[in-house]
C-alpha cells in the first residue's frame, strides 16, 4: 500500500468529527481506514464507476434541518424515521404506538452480537468510512413471529453544500417476524452532498423482509450505499431498488444466505437522463442447499447516462439444488447513452439450476410506428412501450401508498404515466 | 377525399418501388388494389400511413384538405387515416384497450373534442369487439402478443371500429382467416360503411370483395396502376391472372 495513498483517504475524513463513544465496530473502522485508498478504475469492481472527482472533495457534517413533507410518501402509515444529513431529526420522525417493533438507535445495538453476525463480511472504504464516522442511524428489531404493525420509512434529505451523509442503519428481523420497510434519499436546497449509507440486516429463521428503496436525489448527488444481509434459514427477503436521482449512484447490494429453504428477491428499475452514472453491485452468496433466489434489473437510459450492473450469484460447493435466476435488461433512449452489463455465476456445487442473462437494445421502431399509425404521438408511443418495460419491476412493488409514490415521481420527472 | 397524383417513392436504400402512381377516391366509395407479390401494395399504404423509411421523390397526395405527406404518422391518424396492417405487430406489455384510450383521447385533443367518459369509452370497447365478434379477453391483452393470425386481423379491424376513420386501407386483412371468420370481419367493415367515409382494399383474392363489393377495382403492378376497372376485373383477375394485361398494355 502506497503512502501517499493512506493520505487520501486520511485526508478526505481530516475534518470529521471523531466521537469517542467507545464503540468497538466504530474503532474496528477506523483502524482498518488506516491502509485503505479509494478504488481507481483499475479495480475490477469499479473499472466502469469512477469516484476520484467527488472524493477529491472536502466535504462536511453538518446537522441541520430540512423540510421533508415534500418526500413524505402519502398514505405509507409508517414509522417515519428522518435523517438529515445523516443526522436524526427527532422533530421530524413519527414513531407508532406499536408493540411489534422496537426502535432503537445504532448505538443501543449489541456489538457482540454485530460483529459476531458480521464475522468474514467485507468491508470497503466507503463502509469503513461510514461506520468510523456514522453520525447517526436506527436499529430496529422486529419482535419475534410479529407482524410488524406499520411500514417503516427511513427518509435520507441532504440539505447544504457539499454535505456527506453517514447514516448507518441495522435491521433485525427476529424469528418469525414480518416487515416492510421503505429507505428513500432525496436532496433539499443542497449541492453537490454525498451520501454514503450503510443499511445492514439480520433475517431470522422464518422471518421475512421486504424492502423498497427510492433513490430520488438531485443529479448532482453522489450517493453510495452498502446493504448487507444475513438470512437464515428459512427466511424471505426482497429488496426493490428504484433510481432516478444522483450524479453518480453506486449501490452495493450483497446478500449471504445462511440457511437452507431460503428466498432471495432483487429487483431493480433505473432511469438514467443527462449525465447520470447509476451502478448497481449486487451478490448473493449461497451456502446451503435447497435455496431459490430471482434477481430482475431493468435500466432505461437516455441523454449521455450510464448504467452498471454486476450481478454475482455464488453458490458454494455444499449448496445443492439452488435455483437462481438473474437478468439484468436495458434500453437505451439515445446514442449517447451507455450500459455495461455483466451477470456473473460462480458455481461450485454440481446440482443448480441457474439462469442469467443480459440484454441491451432500443424502443421497438416498428412497434413505435404501430402505436403512431392510431394516432398516439411519438412520445407516448415511447412512454407506452417504456412503461410496459419498466412496468413488470414496479408491479414487484406490492405497497399500494409506495407504488402510488413512484407513479408520481415518473409522472413529474420524466412526463411519464404508468 | 384522396387524391394521389404521380407518387414516386423510394426505399432508403435507393431503390424506387412506387413509379407514378395516380389514385382518386371519394367519400363514399370502396376501392380494392389488386396485384402480384411485390408489386407495391404494401409500399403504397406505408407511404400513406407515414412510415419512416420510405422517400417520397415526385409527386403529390391530398388527404381531405391536407397535404398528407406534410404530416407525421399520427396526425394522419388524427385526420383520419386507417391501416390495417398486413403482419400487425406485436407490443408485450401494451394493453390494446389501454392503447386505444390513450390513441382517442390524443385524437379527440387533436379534434378539439371532448375527452371521452370511461363509461362511453368501455360501452365502444363492447360494441367495437362484437362488431368483428374478438374475444373480450384479447381486447384487454397485450397488443397481438400471442394472438393467432386470424385474431391479429380481427384485431385491426376491431381497432377500426373504435376510431371511425374516414379513410381506411385495409392490406391483405383477408389473408389468415378461416371462412367464417372472413364472413364476419367483412360484415364488420361493411356496418363501418357510410356515404361518408371511403375504404381501399388491398387483397389478392375475390372472394373478399364478393363480401365488400368494391366500386372500383385497381391493378397494381411494378409501382403503378395498370388498369382499372369495376367488380368483375376482379372476377377477370381471378380466373386469368396477371398476365393478359401487360400484354393487352403491349400491344
Ligand atoms: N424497406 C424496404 N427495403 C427494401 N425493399 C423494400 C422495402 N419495402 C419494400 N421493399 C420492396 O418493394 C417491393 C414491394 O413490396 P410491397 O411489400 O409493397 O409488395 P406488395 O405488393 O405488398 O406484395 P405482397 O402481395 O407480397 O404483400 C418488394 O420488392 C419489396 O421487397
Ligand atoms: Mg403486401
Amino acid at each position: 500500500m502506497e503512502v501517499v495513498a493512506d493520505n487520501k483517504v486520511l485526508a478526505f475524513v481530516s475534518d470529521f468529527k471523531r466521537p469517542e463513544d467507545g464503540s468497538k465496530v466504530r474503532q474496528q473502522a477506523l483502524d482498518a481506514l488506516n491502509g485503505m485508498d479509494f478504488p481507481t478504475t483499475r479495480v475490477e469492481e469499479w473499472k466502469y464507476t469512477r469516484v476520484a472527482k467527488y472524493v477529491k472533495r472536502k466535504y462536511k457534517q453538518v446537522q441541520t434541518t430540512a423540510n421533508v413533507d415534500q418526500f413524505k410518501i402519502a398514505d405509507l402509515d409508517a414509522h417515519q424515521l428522518v435523517f438529515v444529513n445523516g443526522f436524526y431529526d427527532e422533530k421530524a420522525s413519527t414513531i407508532l404506538e406499536d408493540d411489534t417493533v422496537s426502535i432503537h438507535k445504532i448505538d443501543e445495538l449489541d456489538e457482540g452480537y454485530y460483529t459476531d453476525l458480521m464475522e468474514d463480511t467485507e468491508e470497503n472504504v466507503f463502509s469503513l468510512i461510514n461506520k468510523g464516522y456514522q453520525t447517526g442511524g436506527v436499529f430496529i428489531q422486529i419482535k419475534k413471529n410479529k407482524k410488524a404493525n406499520h411500514p417503516i420509512h427511513i427518509l435520507h434529505v441532504l440539505e447544504g453544500e457539499e454535505v456527506m451523509a453517514n447514516a448507518r442503519h441495522f435491521i433485525h428481523a427476529e424469528m418469525g417476524s414480518q416487515a416492510e420497510i421503505v429507505t428513500s434519499f432525496a436532496s433539499n436546497n443542497a449541492s453537490n452532498g454525498f451520501t454514503n449509507v450503510v443499511l445492514e440486516g439480520h433475517v431470522e429463521t422464518n422471518a421475512s423482509i421486504r424492502i423498497n428503496k427510492l433513490q430520488t436525489e438531485a443529479k448532482d448527488v453522489l450517493n453510495i450505499s452498502n446493504e448487507m444481509f444475513i438470512q437464515d434459514e428459512s427466511s424471505n427477503f426482497l429488496i426493490n431498488t428504484v433510481t432516478t436521482g444522483g450524479q453518480l449512484t453506486r449501490n452495493g447490494l450483497n446478500v449471504i444466505v445462511e440457511g437452507e429453504n431460503c428466498h432471495t428477491e432483487m429487483n431493480g428499475a433505473y432511469l438514467g437522463t443527462e449525465k447520470q452514472h447509476i451502478d448497481n453491485h449486487t451478490i448473493i452468496d449461497q451456502l446451503y442447499s435447497n435455496c431459490t433466489s430471482s434477481e430482475s434489473y431493468k435500466g432505461v437510459m437516455d441523454d449521455k447516462s450510464v448504467g452498471v450492473f454486476n450481478g454475482k450469484v455464488i453458490v458454494r460447493q455444499d449448496a445443492q439444488k439452488i435455483e437462481a435466476y438473474q437478468s439484468n435488461k436495458n434500453i437505451l433512449l439515445s446514442k449517447g447513452a451507455s450500459v455495461n452489463s455483466k451477470p456473473e455465476l460462480e458455481i461450485y456445487a454440481d446440482d443448480v439450476r441457474c439462469s442469467h442473462g443480459s440484454t441491451i437494445g432500443e424502443l421497438d421502431e416498428e412497434a413505435i410506428y404501430y402505436l403512431r399509425s392510431r394516432g398516439i404521438s411519438k412520445k407516448s408511443a415511447q412512454q407506452l412501450l417504456i412503461a410496459a418495460f419498466i412496468g413488470d419491476i414496479l408491479d414487484k412493488i406490492q405497497n399500494e401508498a409506495v407504488r402510488a409514490h413512484v407513479d408520481q415521481l415518473f409522472l413529474e420527472d420524466f412526463g411519464w404515466r404508468f | 377525399m384522396l387524391t394521389i397524383k404521380n407518387l414516386h417513392a423510394s426505399v432508403e436504400e435507393g431503390a424506387e418501388i412506387l413509379k407514378g402512381l395516380d389514385l382518386e377516391v371519394k367519400a363514399g366509395e370502396v376501392h380494392a388494389i389488386m396485384g402480384p407479390n411485390g408489386s407495391g401494395k404494401s409500399t403504397l399504404a406505408s407511404v400513406l400511413a407515414g412510415k419512416d423509411g420510405y422517400e417520397v421523390t415526385e409527386g403529390s397526395v391530398k388527404f381531405a384538405d391536407t397535404d398528407l405527406l406534410e404530416l407525421d404518422a399520427e396526425d394522419r391518424a388524427k385526420e383520419g387515416m386507417f391501416l390495417a396492417f398486413q403482419y400487425p405487430v406485436e407490443i408485450p406489455g401494451v394493453s390494446n384497450v389501454n392503447f386505444l384510450r390513450t390513441a382517442m383521447n390524443e385524437i379527440r385533443e387533436y379534434r378539439k373534442e371532448d375527452k371521452l367518459s370511461a363509461k362511453d369509452f368501455l360501452a365502444k370497447v363492447k360494441e367495437a369487439s362484437a362488431l368483428v365478434e374478438l374475444d373480450n379477453k384479447l381486447a384487454s391483452r397485450a397488443v397481438n402478443v400471442g394472438f393467432s393470425g386470424g385474431e391479429k386481423k380481427r384485431n385491426e379491424i376491431f381497432q377500426m371500429a373504435m376510431l371511425e376513420p374516414k379513410l381506411a386501407i385495409l392490406d391483405e386483412t383477408d389473408s389468415g382467416l378461416d371462412i367464417d371468420a372472413l364472413r364476419i370481419v367483412s360484415e364488420g367493415v361493411n356496418k363501418l360503411r357510410s356515404k361518408d367515409n371511403a375504404i381501399i382494399l388491398i387483397t389478392h383474392y375475390q372472394r373478399l370483395l364478393e363480401y365488400i363489393q368494391p366500386d372500383f377495382v385497381h391493378v397494381l403492378n411494378d409501382g403503378k396502376i395498370i388498369k382499372t376497372g369495376d367488380k368483375n376485373l376482379a372476377l377477370e383477375l381471378e380466373e386469368k391472372g396477371y398476365d393478359w394485361i401487360n400484354e393487352e398494355i403491349a400491344q
